[in-house]
């Protein structure tokens, strides 16, 4: 089926929306779990205007107040306003999921790409640095890399993406190899097209699914790391809006102002099952393996 | 056979190379210098120096890491500048059974519970139990865990008060009062794996049911639940094993938040502590630990396929 979709020739735009758009079209709960991210973009796009307070802002008059018309959502400890806490912690959130797992992917295809197209020496020296980032489960790697960089916004995204390098170099080598020995690789070589056009137009388009697929899996995933880093209290610092945080503050004061913690916490798992729903809805749609029902 | 055996060895060995020059590269990254950090703020060019040949951090790196390794398998992991404590001691003796009784208790909770969902997913396919257990599936798997806990020790353990809401006793020591603790911790880690079980078991099954051989064995009359259980589900275990043994790095992050929330002094606990008091040497023993735990479980993986699927067994 794939290959009958690559040998006919449409245009780019139509090519597009029969590969890319109508199986995930098709995917229902994925198209529920996009509109669900759909709204909580919104939010962080506009978190500067529909926010009530600013996001930081002290106020001891006020603290621990349930929802009121002065604060939508009440307050935490320090009198913080919880809705505009809340809007600018998704902007957070999805700023260092989608920045994480860019740059682990960016990084991680970088070296499978270089491993599984030069062999040899440097294929195996790669693979043995890839297999020492993946005998670690992430969490611990990202607690190390964070005990290296230290904390803050920006080091989360790093450790967090150092964290992914992993997966996503092993995913592309193993892809790189299948494709490799393909006889229209050789053809085009055969042709005297040049080693860098080869991997731009031959061997990256056949590896890209799989690896975006994975891509979108990883963003729940660095966000459930995020505000679990930040939890621990090795991730963002205060006073920064971060879910994370503020699950880790309303903590303490679960019996008498539940909503401090339930706030982020509902916002993180309402965020996390949305991403899910789209993340398995490519990968049912884009994945050959379990394409079984197409 | 032999020659497998020997490649996946020597495989497993280099691997546990590589985790151990990783854990070492952690502490010469870690910021700081650890002979001021362990000299104090008043020292002397002469005390220095000293302290820095004893360490043997005056050697080359490779000579370094090479005394390090040799002190790491004899069981000689320094010691704790905050507690005192011996390192090898706190992180094996104490922080490792408390994680691995948490982790086994959640996985049975879960294999429990949600194998026997899967189960029903599968025989009342498209029913309301199917999208009852679909919905708990990517509901328990999306739900973060700390704040699970959270809720959970709202709930049951101040609000009802049925439950212990913080800390640890050893059911080595105390069974039944360590069981009574450990329920919401487990409960918390294992809803994490109940809805992957479930809908492992629940996709694998509706394969298999399909098989000739399942239609031969309702043919010859073979009761429903036997054809369920025992054919069935024999080839249900080979992707339920796979899957438990992929997602153990899901289950070592779900355990590093539950010990903080429940306050348990796991590896989990061990190694946030050690971070957010700057002490490297702990945190690097927990990364050597988890990683060594974790090749060992994949190891473990792939020699129980050779158990559950004979055709692997005579090759």
């Amino acid at each position: 089926m794939q290959d009958a979709l690559n040998i006919t020739p449409v245009s780019g735009a139509s090519q597009w929306k029969r590969r890319f758009l109508q199986p995930l079209l098709r995917q229902h709960s994925a198209m529920v779990g996009l509109a669900i991210i759909a709204v909580y973009v919104i939010a962080a796009l506009f978190a500067p205007w529909l926010a009530t307070h600013d996001p930081a802002a002290q106020d001891l008059e006020a603290a621990l107040q349930g929802p009121s018309a002065a604060h939508w959502l009440g307050t935490d400890s320090y009198g913080q306003d919880l809705y505009s806490r809340l809007l600018y912690g998704a902007q957070l959130a999805l700023i260092i999921g989608f920045a994480s797992v860019a740059l682990g992917l960016v990084a991680g295809v970088a070296i499978g790409l270089t491993a599984g197209l030069m062999g040899g020496r440097t294929e195996w020296v790669l693979m043995r640095i890839v297999d020492g980032l993946l005998a670690f489960p992430e969490l611990i790697l990202a607690m190390a890399f964070m005990a290296v960089l230290g904390l803050g916004t920006e080091n989360v995204v790093y450790a967090l993406a150092l964290s992914f390098v992993g997966p996503f170099a092993r995913m592309t080598r193993g892809d790189v190899l299948q494709v490799k020995n393909q006889p229209y690789i050789e053809a085009a070589r055969l042709m005297g097209v040049s080693t860098a056009a080869v991997i731009w137009r031959h061997v990256l388009p056949n590896v890209v699914s799989p690896i975006l697929v994975q891509a979108g899996m990883r963003v729940s995933i660095a966000i459930l790391l995020e505000s679990g880093l930040s939890f621990l209290g090795i991730g963002v610092v205060p006073p920064t809006p971060d879910w994370g945080l503020m699950i880790a503050e309303g903590r303490a004061f679960i019996t008498m102002a539940p909503w401090i913690s339930g706030v982020p916490g509902v916002a993180l798992a309402v965020l996390l099952v949305a991403l899910n729903l789209l993340g398995d809805g490519l990968r049912d749609a884009f994945d050959p393996t379990t394409q079984k029902d197409a | 056979m032999f020659q497998a055996a020997s490649a996946k060895l020597a495989q497993t060995l280099l691997v546990l190379l590589i985790v151990s020059a990783a854990s070492f590269a952690f502490l010469k990254l870690a910021p700081g210098d650890p002979v001021s950090i362990m000299l104090g703020s008043d020292y002397s060019k002469a005390s220095y120096d000293q302290l820095t040949h004893e360490l043997g951090l005056d050697q080359p790196v490779v000579f370094q890491y090479g005394n390090w390794l040799a002190d790491f398998v004899r069981g000689d992991w320094g010691t704790s500048y905050i507690t005192n404590q011996d390192i090898f001691e706190l992180a094996v003796m104490q922080a490792l059974p408390v994680t691995l009784t948490l982790a086994a208790l959640s996985l049975l909770i879960a294999l429990v519970i949600g194998i026997p969902t899967g189960v029903l997913a599968a025989l009342y396919r498209n029913s309301w139990v199917d999208v009852l257990a679909t919905t708990l599936a990517i509901g328990g798997n999306a739900f973060p865990s700390f704040y699970l806990g959270i809720l959970l020790i709202w709930i049951f353990g101040v609000d009802l008060g049925w439950f212990p809401a913080l800390g640890f006793v050893a059911p080595w020591e105390d069974f039944w009062q360590g069981l009574w603790h450990l329920t919401l911790p487990a409960i918390t880690l294992g809803a994490w794996y109940v809805g992957l079980i479930a809908r492992i078991t629940r996709s694998s099954l509706l394969e298999v049911l399909g098989q000739p051989y399942i239609q031969a064995a309702r043919a010859r009359g073979e009761p429903g639940w036997r054809v369920v259980w025992v054919h069935g589900m024999r080839n249900v275990l080979m992707p339920l094993v796979t899957v438990i043994g992929l997602q153990l790095g899901g289950m070592l992050r779900g355990a590093v938040m539950t010990e903080v929330v429940f306050a348990l002094p796991g590896l989990g606990m061990m190694v946030t502590t050690a971070v957010l008091n700057r002490e490297y040497i702990v945190v690097q023993a927990g990364i050597m630990l988890t990683g060594l735990l974790f090749v060992a479980v994949n190891l473990a993986v792939d020699q129980t396929y050779q158990f559950l699927d004979p055709r692997l067994r005579r090759r």
